[in-house]
């Protein structure tokens, strides 16, 4: 199990209190969407994603990515069973899905860069450490149900 | 996945806006690395402070960031421009090279804290590019 200090569970609610889901969400899947390309084979039925400025303002990759920004409520609330938590959305990504479970970690680097642009210097490296910590421990546990 | 003229030019033109900052960006994303990834602190074993801001991590910071700023302007032919420090780093240093993609990252999140207007997503590809390309070929003599 993993465990958590105060100052993590402080660290990563407090970010979470003051995101902005609608902003950060569509803009980290977006990045994640142009920054590593390969990304985009599971958004076929998305729309237009030809160009980096078609992906920015499509309108189903924002939704997608307010609801994936979403996802991380469930570990929040339930920091110390992460693993369980998201038994059913791992078989969901893995059987339903099909996502190649290394693309959470490239989506988690883009979340973590996002994050950072928006906080600037308040980002600091012990809040970067936490934030990373949780974003590796949710990683971890969607790609627990892969068989 | 290699550069294209385009991930070139972005390159160098994004590098030509941070670079007066390049002390900066080095010595932030070395404290980051040692903070985040703390399995990194096992080469710095020999500095007295490893904490963000001491000398040590300011003149380290200093070098790696010069090193990053003469790729660019070998951008062309990374291997050949960069084989002294390939070899350094292979024969004396003898760092991992899994440790150049973590602070390569460092460097990204340190880039957007600093210019978040200027590191926009095709910056950020370009420059993630660039840095895989710099690490391949610093891991170039390693065997």
């Amino acid at each position: 199990m993993v465990e958590w200090t105060d100052q993590e569970r402080n660290i990563i609610s407090g970010i979470f209190s003051n995101l902005d889901y609608d902003d950060i969400g569509p803009k980290a899947l977006v990045r994640c969407l142009i920054v590593y390309p390969w990304t985009q084979r599971y958004f076929g039925t998305f729309g237009n994603l030809s160009n980096a400025d078609a992906i920015k303002t499509n309108p189903n990759i924002a939704a997608h990515g307010i609801k994936v920004l979403h996802g991380l409520d469930r570990a929040l609330k339930n920091m110390d069973n992460i693993k369980a938590t998201y038994a059913e959305l791992s078989v969901l990504h893995s059987e339903k899905l099909h996502v190649d479970p290394d693309n959470f970690k490239l989506l988690a680097d883009c979340l973590t860069i996002v994050v950072a642009a928006k906080l600037g210097n308040a980002f600091t490296p012990d809040m970067q450490a936490a934030f990373q910590k949780f974003l590796a421990v949710v990683v971890s546990a969607l790609g627990m149900q892969y068989h | 996945m290699s550069l294209t003229a385009q991930d070139k030019n972005t390159v160098k033109a994004f590098w030509s806006k941070v670079s007066g900052k390049a002390e900066d960006i080095g010595t932030d994303a070395l404290a980051r690395m040692l903070i985040v990834y703390p399995q990194t602190k096992t080469y710095f074993s020999h500095w007295k402070d490893l904490s963000p801001g001491s000398a040590p991590v300011r003149k380290h910071g200093k070098t790696v960031m010069s090193g990053v700023a003469d790729a660019v302007t070998k951008i062309d032919d990374l291997t050949a421009g960069l084989l002294n420090l390939s070899e350094l780093h292979a024969f004396t240093l003898r760092v991992d090279p899994a440790n150049f993609k973590i602070l390569s990252h460092n460097i990204l999140v340190v880039m957007a804290i600093m210019f978040p207007g200027e590191f926009t997503p095709e910056v950020h590809v370009a420059m993630d590019k660039f840095l895989a390309a710099l690490s391949r070929a610093l891991s170039e003599k390693y065997r």
